[in-house]
């Protein structure tokens, strides 16, 4: 009887740890359907609710209470042109809009027609609550229409007087919007390289948990350990099944945002939310080392502990990391940097937001952000061997 | 053939095992008799290579456990205290599990599988996943395992812990077969009768140090003692009074 090779023990190992863990349903849904549609699904949602309101807000009448509507009925029925529909008034708009009664409301003050008469600017008061998510909208359009009334008097007070209305606008500024479609669609992925990133994290979890942490409580480490197979081949062949499906579910969400990004009705809102093939075939690639990486750090982290349930507590705080990047660039849009792309997390994530932005890729970068993550995580299974050497490891409290 | 030598292990400042040293021989049962905490379990993980002595020596036909451990590994069937089985696996892909890892190609594994589930009637478990076994059913997969790499030397840590009557003697018939074969068996207990019924060998354990090595009749006349258990109290005396503490 010879020894076995060394990768033929982590096969072994491999194969094991896949077969168990395709016959536990808790792993099955976590890794291969919540991990993995989580993100996605919550994506779609989000996406599809603001997308529709901004689409129901700029169509919808606009509805303003008027106060003093009789003191200009020029004023309301332009306003009424211009899409306002006009509420009753209230006795109290302050009250009422303060009490969420009301959205807006228009005063037309009381001096508002003898102003009008004797050509001073004529004053109406606009009563809102900025803290209110909608205001800022309904807020804009209303100023809109009544600058439009404003302009169109000015400009016809001024031809009465034999004068140019161009004399109104010495300059006119006019917007050139350079953002791609894709561009603008990648402000609304922003958080897409976070859900990859979670779903990997999803996908190794439990299998992180139950090959070490699992075993070990369960008391089937120790006679795993007396086989004659080193230790780190063990490590290894674990660290691989943890791996596997971090990418599956990994794909699995990549595909999913596929389809998501197919359903979204993009073309409504002038940007491209695609996620084709091609793109999906950059991202795997970029994102390897990454759950290469994760799955080592989650090994690691459950080698650690004495339980399941403590191993749990690390994992779900790991989980917690990769928010930080991706919090960070969209909050701050700090522009990127080389540096950025040797910090792992920080690298993909930004590999990502220019890829979904349709922008050129630097060979460097990418090289330089699969490098670094790859040595961190050999630094990692380092870290995590020596662990495995302790005698300490086997041993069932 | 195992052999200790001065096996000497500590943690922390608790000297587990301190200067064992015994022998084991071929086609015997060598019994590891003391009371808990006295240091069987260590003294068991020295041999089969879990953990490194101190100082000391472990050989294994002559093989030097520190210095080869794997191949010691290869020719040691260990049954330890943590026999934990994977549950969503069946009987005999436990088994197979182990079978792979020591080396076996799967042809010689079905083989040698058959055999052991012959010898230990699991055929009834044998495709049965290990989620609800008995401890009886837990206990013959673990074994099971433990020897389907035909191993020449099997260690055993109190084996019979949570065996009713009739697990216990199938199991001592069992112990009993290995031994006939020539093989090397060494097992720990606690338990008085187990070493009365079942070792040729018996080395008593106190306080981490061997207290007295013998024969079961040779331990009697030792002590003056018709009853093994009279001759067990005296030989150890204080010691495992105090271990009992």
């Amino acid at each position: 009887m010879s020894g076995i090779g060394g990768m033929r023990a982590a096969g072994i190992v491999f194969v094991k740890e896949c077969r168990e863990s395709l016959r536990d349903r808790r792993v099955l849904i976590n890794a291969l359907l919540l991990g993995p549609l989580l993100g996605p699904l919550l994506f779609v949602l989000l996406l599809r609710l603001t997308i529709t309101r901004q689409l129901t807000a700029a169509e919808r009448p606009l509805a303003v209470a008027i106060i003093g509507a009789q003191r200009a009925p020029n004023l309301v029925a332009a306003l009424e042109q211009q899409g306002l529909e006009v509420l009753p008034p209230v006795a109290d708009p302050e009250d009422a809009v303060r009490a969420q009664r009301l959205a807006l409301a228009l005063r037309i003050t009381p001096s508002y027609a003898a102003d009008w008469r004797a050509g001073r600017p004529a004053q109406v008061e606009i009563i809102y609550d900025s803290s209110r998510r909608d205001t800022g909208a309904s807020l804009q359009r209303l100023q809109v229409m009544l600058e439009n009334y404003s302009r169109r008097i000015a400009a016809m007070r001024l031809m009465v007087r034999g004068l140019a209305p161009t004399l109104l606008a010495p300059v006119v500024a006019a917007g050139r919007d350079q953002a791609t479609p894709q561009a603008r669609g990648a402000l609304l992925f922003a958080m897409l390289p976070y859900f990859l990133i979670f779903s990997a994290l999803i996908g190794g979890m439990w299998l992180a948990i139950d090959s070490t942490a699992g075993e070990r409580e369960r008391a089937s480490l120790e006679p795993l350990l007396i086989n004659p197979v080193p230790r780190d081949r063990i490590l290894l062949g674990k660290v691989l099944a943890t791996g596997a499906f971090s990418l599956a579910s990994l794909v699995l969400a990549l595909l999913a945002f596929m389809v998501a990004g197919a359903l979204m009705p993009a073309d409504q809102l002038g940007i491209s939310l695609r996620l084709g093939p091609a793109v999906i075939a950059v991202i795997l690639p970029v994102m390897i080392p990454l759950v290469l990486l994760l799955v080592i750090g989650q090994v690691l982290a459950t080698a650690f502990s004495r339980s399941a349930r403590e191993a749990q507590t690390y994992l779900g705080l790991l989980q917690l990391v990769p928010v930080i990047p991706s919090v960070v660039l969209s909050i701050l849009p700090i522009r990127e940097q080389l540096w950025m792309y040797a910090v792992p997390l920080l690298g993909q994530q930004l590999t990502i937001m220019k890829l979904l932005r349709a922008e050129p890729l630097a060979p460097l970068n990418v090289a330089l952000c699969a490098l670094v993550t790859l040595l961190v995580a050999a630094a990692a299974f380092w870290a995590a061997r020596r662990n495995y050497q302790t005698e300490r490891l086997a041993i069932t409290a | 053939m195992i052999e200790a030598r001065e096996l000497r292990k500590a943690f922390g400042a608790t000297q587990a095992v301190d200067g064992v040293s015994f022998i084991a021989r071929d086609g015997q049962i060598t019994g590891l008799l003391g009371a808990n905490g006295a240091g069987k379990t260590t003294t068991l993980r020295l041999l089969y290579t879990l953990m490194q002595p101190d100082a000391g020596q472990v050989l294994v036909d002559g093989l030097d456990a520190g210095r080869e451990p794997l191949a010691v590994r290869r020719r040691l069937g260990v049954l330890p205290d943590a026999r934990g089985l994977y549950r969503r696996l069946t009987a005999r892909e436990n088994i197979a599990y182990f079978a792979a890892l020591q080396g076996l190609d799967a042809h010689a594994a079905a083989a040698r599988i058959e055999l052991l589930l012959d010898t230990l009637s699991m055929h009834d478990i044998a495709d049965r996943r290990a989620e609800g076994f008995s401890q009886g059913e837990r206990l013959k997969t673990a074994l099971a395992r433990a020897l389907v790499h035909d191993p020449r030397n099997v260690l055993l840590d109190e084996p019979t812990n949570g065996l009713d009557v009739m697990a216990t003697r199938s199991l001592r018939e069992f112990l009993r077969g290995l031994a006939a074969e020539g093989r090397c068996v060494l097992f720990s207990t606690h338990v008085m009768q187990e070493v009365a019924a079942l070792c040729d060998r018996i080395v008593i354990i106190g306080r981490g140090r061997v207290v007295a090595d013998g024969t079961p009749d040779a331990l009697r006349a030792q002590a003056h003692e018709q009853s093994l258990e009279e001759a067990f109290v005296k030989l150890i005396g204080t010691a495992v009074l105090e271990g009992m503490a």
